[in-house]
């Protein structure tokens, strides 16, 4: 072995394809496979993809920076199954793109909250959390009490579709309908209200 | 691991991992040369600013070996964790069965506990001092965000510390409102009433039940309407818990005892909804949380 680094620092080519090289051995071990893996791509049983109301209030639970404060996964410990419910799995979110997982718990963990609390309590909270919490320090969003605008939403159907989801032709023709007269709040609502409830096992 | 579409991704994974650690080591080994003490040290030929020149020498040696260490260590690791494709480690450790031990431990600390609970009678749970304390972790947890931290609720959401029940408050009753949940509708009633001004009639006469400031004329009037109330509020406005229609004459407002917020009540109506805990929070934890809400409801009563 008598090569020297040098031979590699002196070689732009070289260090190209070497730092290449050694960077993607990462992603190729740890990404590509998930591509492959049924646990990751496949869809727990009884997950539907979002309706349209509860797509377009997905994209305003992105708009407002939810996930800033708020996860949406329940790690596998006795702590946080405790509190919020089952763990999250993978396949929970197979038509989630893109997943709303985050890391900053700020906020409690939402990936468990459909059903918890009356779409009347979220209205409240939305509009402002310390009518109920008073030790909340969630800020308020009045302005969600608004009409939805969701023109785009069935090419978003279309485009998910594309990826897997199984939309079928009438959901799609219908979501315009579905999501007439709405308000944002109605729609955030809507998601929030699905969140998690594929799997609910009972408690012990 | 019968996860993956096909065998090949167990040997890729394991190949890559292995290939690179160690491709790590013989580049290691091959730029690892010592310099001989007496070998004069050689620059790398650049000279930066007319005389700064920058030595040649060989990687320090410590940082060598530490560079050796943590090759060993993933190997080590590889051996006892799984890493390397469908094998699963030494150890045979997942995150699933981490968290089944420490819920088969748990269980095993608290399942007597629960046990325990869930065989005594509700209105003895709710006097164990120990118990209050676990159905207050659990009511902090799973009921403040509506009821309150202390259980006095909200506008909308019922106070539990009080006497006034909307299902009833006996303990049979507060498990089955916290187990099966609760669907308090009442539907607009603005049609059925009349027009704005009958029911504003009505609204009168629902202030004139608890005593409240009311104008009398309008109250007369609208006692004939009430009528359309007194399905579910009863002739006399007292209410009906197998309903969940509150009692009118009390002074508890759920939505606030105003004219104006009698009035939106008649004619938008009122959707209270209390969540099923049954399934979310098992048999045992229900037990536990009506026993505490039967003890706050008692702990108001017997300090008044």
């Amino acid at each position: 072995m008598s090569f020297s680094h040098a031979t590699i620092e002196k070689n732009v080519g070289w260090l190209i394809v070497l730092v290449i090289l050694v960077i993607s051995v990462g992603g190729l071990v740890e990404i590509v496979p998930l591509y492959f893996q049924k646990s990751t791509t496949e869809p727990v049983s009884g997950l539907k993809p979002y309706s349209a109301t509860q797509l377009a209030g997905r994209d305003i639970y992105v708009r407002e920076g939810c996930y800033n404060c708020h996860s949406q996964m329940v790690r596998p410990f006795r702590a946080e199954v405790e509190r919020y419910g089952p763990y999250s799995v993978a396949g929970e979110f197979v038509y989630d793109r893109p997943f709303q997982w985050g890391s900053k718990r700020t906020g409690p963990d939402l990936a468990r909250v459909g059903g918890r609390y009356s779409d009347e309590w979220h209205r409240i909270h939305l509009l402002n959390p310390r009518d109920l919490v008073p030790e909340s320090n969630m800020p308020a969003y009045p302005w969600l009490d608004k009409p939805l605008d969701a023109a785009i939403i069935p090419k978003k159907m279309q485009a998910l579709r594309t990826m897997g989801a199984p939309y079928s032709d009438a959901e799609i023709a219908g979501a315009l309908e579905e999501v007439k007269g709405k308000s944002e709040l109605d729609a955030l609502i809507a998601y929030l209200q699905v969140l998690g409830t594929a799997i609910r096992a009972g408690g012990k | 691991m019968a996860d993956f579409t096909s065998d090949f991704w167990n040997l890729y994974i394991a190949g890559i991992t292995l290939v690179s650690i160690v491709g790590c080591g013989v580049f290691l080994f091959a730029q690892t040369k010592r310099r001989a003490k007496s070998e004069p040290v050689g620059t790398t030929g650049h000279v930066w600013d007319e005389d700064l020149a920058e030595y040649n020498n060989p990687m320090p040696r410590w940082w060598m070996w530490l560079f050796y260490l943590t090759i060993i260590f993933s190997l080590g690791y590889l051996a006892l964790y799984p890493g390397l494709g469908s094998f699963g480690g030494a150890f045979g450790w997942s995150s699933q069965k981490q968290f089944d031990e420490e819920m088969a431990k748990a269980n095993q600390q608290f399942g007597p506990l629960y046990d325990k609970y869930l065989k005594m009678d509700l209105t003895a749970v709710a006097a164990d001092t120990q118990a209050q304390q676990m159905g207050q972790r659990l009511f902090l947890n799973h009921c403040a965000q509506c009821h309150g931290s202390d259980g006095g609720g909200t506008r909308g959401f019922p106070s539990l510390r009080d006497t006034d029940w909307l299902w009833g408050g006996t303990p049979e009753l507060i498990k089955t409102s916290i187990a099966d949940g609760r669907m308090g509708v009442m539907p607009p009633m603005g049609a059925a009433v009349g027009s704005a001004e009958d029911v504003k009639d009505v609204a009168n006469f629902v202030l004139s039940l608890s005593g409240r400031t009311h104008d009398q004329l309008r109250a007369q009037r609208g006692k004939e309407k009430f009528a359309a109330c007194a399905a579910c509020h009863g002739a006399e406005g007292k209410g009906n818990q197998a309903l969940g229609a509150p009692d009118l004459t009390d002074k508890v407002w759920l939505y606030g005892g105003s004219e104006a917020a009698i009035i939106e009540a008649i004619t938008k109506g009122r959707n209270g909804i209390m969540p099923a805990h049954k399934e979310l929070l098992g048999d045992a934890k229900v037990h536990l949380l009506s026993a505490y809400v039967l003890y706050l409801s008692k702990g108001e009563a017997a300090s008044k």
